[in-house]
């Protein structure tokens, strides 16, 4: 019990992630490797707010604004140039913010991992199995957001924009669509989510350290794919499953010792069962 | 003065020179065609016209605005859209969303309501399909969902790109019936077809084109009997 709940609240946090991968690789068609590290700049942002205020509420709250606005001022000047160009110029853009952002958090925090004390909530019993609080909130918190992300994208203007700029951008500019604004929303709303997933990681692991948001952006990434890239339930779905997974491995001694190689082992064999991933949809390339 | 004025328009893909400067103008109330065979430019001179596709060089006015270098976007704000060649409803969405999204411009939401059941009028299949993903449309009725789309924004220029394309011949009459319908209602047209004969008869003038330049122009009801035509375009 105490591990499938585990598991799902990592799950949420992969998904949180996930869903910035996908909504921007389906809105404006780019993978961007360097939204793992929006993690890690929401946690260097709780980290200073604590530290100085020791409010962990304002903490939060400035964690939010510092990553939408980091996605945001990211996308303008390292990705909105590059509209048109190749595929890979963009790819390798990314790495290079990636790298940018973790070489910054080390001149201004340095390079050793510091530790962030936020307060501790106690455990709570249900079923006879001792759950902490902190996962009970990552869940609930986590349910929450999603839920209310699928019925922004499904039921308001901008939403429905998303959707139709993900499809098929030219008619979407036919209906008076300014897909620039709408990628960076999809940026802002993919970097919100971010830093909630970077307090809830900080809530298990409370530490953080410059490269803090590879291994989540990996898994996540991995999660997106799973779930089928591009789509914004398979990135929940994903993101769910790889929590699950991590934490019933690592709760088997045994393989415990395996469970990365198992998560991405399942990416292998998902990827090839099902090259587009689980929700994935093909797309039609012309009619 | 013209409503869309095309002048000197270049295109190109990389070195090659898609379209070579062509000028053509549509005027207020008219239906013009632009006819050729495949490969001849038609479609990139439309898109190119709505932003889609970069000029390269040459100028396009739209009610005396130069739009040669705005966005898409803030073209079908001044009042033209255009239905893409292939349709290009949205397959994911349901046939009541792509009309909301048609009306993604409009603000007032009175006025969207009232848009959406005089399409529902205009195509009744379309009614009846409403929470149907548009996807799952056949072709016929894709092609009504993308013009009753474009009409949401009340274009005073509708641009249609191969409208016919793939329908069954009823079909193909029912979309040309509309589109004079809507032309008397007072949207001017450019319409590109390879039913060269059903655009002669429906259009007022017509500008032929041949491997990205203008190889003839004039009255539809005169090419329709112009030898050339006849051969190259309507079967002899």
């Amino acid at each position: 019990m105490s591990i499938i709940m585990d598991g799902l609240s990592l799950g949420a946090i992969y998904a949180l992630i996930a869903l910035g991968y996908t909504m921007v690789y389906g809105i404006a068609k780019m993978l961007n490797f360097a939204h793992g590290d929006i993690i890690m700049v929401g946690a260097y942002a709780i980290l200073t707010i604590l530290t100085v205020t020791g409010n962990p509420l304002l903490g939060i709250l400035v964690s939010i604004v510092v990553c939408t606005v980091s996605g945001v001022v990211i996308e303008k000047f390292a990705y909105k140039p590059l509209r048109g160009a190749s595929p890979l110029a963009v790819l390798i853009t990314a790495i290079g913010v990636s790298f940018f952002l973790q070489s910054i958090a080390q001149l201004l925090f340095g390079a050793k991992s510091r530790p962030i004390s936020l307060p501790y909530l106690g455990h709570v019993t249900i079923f006879g199995a001792e759950i902490s609080v902190n996962t009970i909130i990552t869940l609930i918190v986590g349910a929450i957001i999603m839920a209310m992300l699928t019925l922004f994208v499904k039921y308001t203007r901008t939403g429905r924009a998303m959707q139709a700029v993900s499809e098929d951008r030219g008619a979407a500019i036919l209906m008076g669509v300014n897909v620039n604004g709408i990628i960076m929303i999809t940026f802002a709303i993919g970097s919100a989510l971010a830093a909630f997933a970077s307090l809830f990681y900080l809530m298990q692991i409370p530490s953080t350290s410059p490269t803090l948001g590879s291994m989540p952006g990996i898994k996540a990434f991995t999660a997106a794919v799973i779930g089928g890239i591009g789509s914004i339930p398979g990135a929940m779905l994903g993101g769910m499953l790889l929590g699950l997974v991590e934490k019933i491995c690592l709760s088997i001694p045994a393989i415990s010792q395996y469970t990365t190689a198992i998560e991405f082992s399942l990416l292998i064999l998902i990827l090839l069962v099902k090259p587009i991933g689980i929700l994935g949809k093909k797309r039609r390339e012309k009619v | 003065m013209a409503l869309l004025e095309v002048k000197d328009l270049e295109v190109c893909y990389g070195v090659i020179r898609a379209i070579k400067g062509i000028s053509f103008e549509v005027n207020k109330g008219e239906i013009v065609t632009l006819i050729g065979a495949n490969g001849a430019g038609k479609t990139t001179t439309m898109q190119s016209i709505m932003g889609l596709i970069p000029i390269k060089s040459g100028f396009v006015s739209y009610n005396g605005i130069d739009i040669t270098k705005m966005p898409g976007h803030k073209i079908v704000n001044l009042g033209m859209t255009q239905v893409l060649e292939g349709r290009r409803v949205f397959q994911e969405l349901t046939v009541y969303d792509n009309l909301l999204m048609g009306a993604y411009a409009v603000k007032n939401k009175h006025q969207i309501k009232e848009d959406i059941e005089k399409v529902y009028e205009r195509f009744p299949i379309l009614q009846q399909r409403k929470s149907q993903i548009a996807g799952t449309l056949s072709g016929g009725e894709q092609q009504m969902l993308a013009i009753g789309r474009a009409v949401m924004i009340h274009p005073e220029l509708l641009m249609l790109d191969e409208p016919s394309m793939g329908l069954s011949p009823i079909l193909v009459d029912q979309i040309f019936d509309i589109i004079k319908q809507l032309n008397e209602e007072g949207t001017t047209i450019l319409l590109v077809e390879q039913n060269a004969k059903k655009a002669l008869k429906v259009a007022d003038r017509a500008y032929v084109l041949e491997t990205g330049n203008i190889a003839l122009s004039g009255k539809a009801s005169d090419l329709l009997e112009n030898d050339d035509i006849k051969k190259a375009y309507l079967g002899g």
